[in-house]
Formats: structure tokens, sequence, C-alpha cells
């Protein structure tokens, strides 16, 4: 079994998703941190100036708001679903509703479709108001 | 008329990408530039691995990088200096990129109307014809912001 799985499974076992923060290295360099939150996982990616794509407004880089989506729902299909190896992104679509202030950002994701080898998931991100979505993502991974 | 009439685009494009924060950190730099389109290079790093087990890079920095180039074909298309943003953007992958290896993003303008710029990009290694990811985008015009002010012109770059 994989390192990265492993890692899904004891994190799973003690019910602590904050195990899974130093998964990949990536998730590590934007700082992402997951909790549950009444059953459901929600992900923040707390603001640096490293991660900022317009420095006059300014904002977030919206390469780094759709990384952080994407990133929400890959670690949402690994907690929710028994995989055997990490889930692989088909295609994923992006909007982007509002500007990302330098503030930290939450996002969560829901399974909409739990096929046999594909699941379809949709993800929210927001700063103050979760009525407020700055931005929103769906995509198709292939889980088998 | 476009503001750019006889630049340097390959100057704009690299101040383009040194004035983002993000993509100044991620060492992203100019491969090649023109009006509405542009190849720009990410180096491989350790620090962006999305699978432990592969060393492949995350999903989430093709997003980045395919974002950086879109923006900049649409903002060199449109040639008014305003800022644009991002409306929506698609990313298909069609295979894992190679670990190790620089990755590079080519992108360019289809559809230029008053208030959107579509834009088409793929992200590759070495051959543009053997994609690893295919984008579609929509950018909004003229949207809140400072214009792009002093463009880099042939003879200001020689002078």
């Amino acid at each position: 079994m994989s390192s990265l799985i492993e890692l899904v499974k004891s994190a799973k076992a003690d019910g602590n998703p904050g195990a899974m923060d130093t998964a990949y290295p990536y998730a590590v360099y934007l700082g992402l941190q997951g909790s549950l939150l009444d059953d459901q996982l929600v992900y923040s990616l707390p603001f640096d100036n490293k991660i900022v794509g317009n420095p006059l407004l300014p904002a977030i880089h919206g390469g780094v708001v759709g990384a952080f989506l994407e990133s929400v729902a890959l670690m949402t299909l690994m907690w929710e679903l028994d995989v055997v190896q990490l889930p692989k992104t088909i295609d994923i679509t992006f909007d982007y509703l509002r500007s990302a202030g330098p503030k930290t950002t939450w996002a969560k994701a829901i399974l909409t479709k739990r096929g046999r080898r594909v699941a379809n998931v949709r993800v929210e991100a927001w700063q103050d108001d979760p009525q407020k979505p700055v931005a929103a993502a769906h995509g198709n991974f292939l889980t088998g | 008329m476009s503001n750019f009439e006889g630049a340097d685009f390959f100057a704009i494009a690299t101040r383009f990408v040194e004035a983002i924060p993000h993509v100044s950190e991620l060492g992203i730099g100019v491969v090649s530039a023109a009006p509405g389109s542009a190849v720009i290079k990410l180096p491989y790093q350790n620090k962006l691995i999305g699978n432990p087990d592969t060393g492949v890079l995350h999903g989430g920095v093709i997003t980045t990088l395919i974002d950086t180039v879109c923006g900049f074909a649409a903002f060199s298309d449109v040639g008014d200096g305003l800022p644009l943003a991002t409306l929506d953007l698609r990313i298909d992958y069609l295979k894992p990129a190679t670990p190790g290896i620089d990755l590079l993003a080519e992108g360019h303008t289809y559809k230029k109307t008053k208030s959107i710029m579509f834009v088409r990009a793929t992200a590759y290694h070495d051959d543009p014809n053997d994609p690893i990811a295919n984008c579609v985008c929509a950018f909004m015009r003229g949207t809140k912001g400072v214009q792009f002010v002093g463009s880099v012109r042939k003879k200001d770059a020689e002078s």
C-alpha cells in the first residue's frame, strides 16, 4: 500500500482529518488544514503574501483558489470513500464568483454522485460568509 | 487600436508574470509571447508535488500555470491595459505530468467580444501535440483594478 493511502487510513481510523494535512508536499506548501464540523469535512487556506495574484486589490491568485478547491475535492473523496490510490482528476471546472481577499479562505466538498469508477464532486469556497462563495468547482474523479 | 502597437511582447509578458507575486514565487518564466498568445514555463519543484508516492505535480499547480498564460493571452489581445478577471476555467487532465521535468503551457485567445475574452490552453513537457492538460476559459474585460501603463515599446526597450 502506498504511504499516502496508509496515512489516510490511519487518519480515518482516528477520526482525525487533520492527520491528512501533510498528505502531500503541495498541501503543506499551501498550509491546508482540515477539520470536521458536524461530520462535514471543512478545509482552510491561510492567507500568505506568496499566494497573491493581484497585488493591487489585493487578491489571491485564481490558480491557488482552483488548487485549493481541487485539493478539498480530493481530500473529501479519500475521507469518504475507501480508495486504494489517490483519485485522479479527469476534468474540473472552476467558477470565479468574487475576488478572494487577503484573509483565510474556507471550502467544503459534496459528493454529488459516487459511481463504480467515477465520482462527481462539487466544491465551494468562501471567506466571511458561506452564503457568498468566492469560487466554486465541479469535477469528475477516477476513483477505481 | 491596441496600446501595444509595435510593443515588445516578450518584455510585456515578463513584466506581467513578475508583477504577480505567486507566479514570481513559483519561478514561472516566459518562453515566448505575441499579441493574444504566449508560452510560459514552470520549473519542477519538490514542494509542488501532489502524489508523494510518484513525485507527480499537483493538478492545482497546472491550474495556476494555465490561468496565468490564459490571463496574459487575453490581456495582450485586448491591448487596452485594463484589468481582466477569470470568469470560469475548465481543465481536462489527459495524462500525468512526468516527475522531475519542467512544465510548459501555451495559451491563445480564439474569440474577443466587448465584455468577454475566450481563451484555450494546453500544458505539456516538450511536445505541444502530446498535452498533459487541455483548458478552455473565459475572462471578463475591464474589471476593478488599475490600468497597465508604460508598456515596453520596442524603441523604449532599445534606447
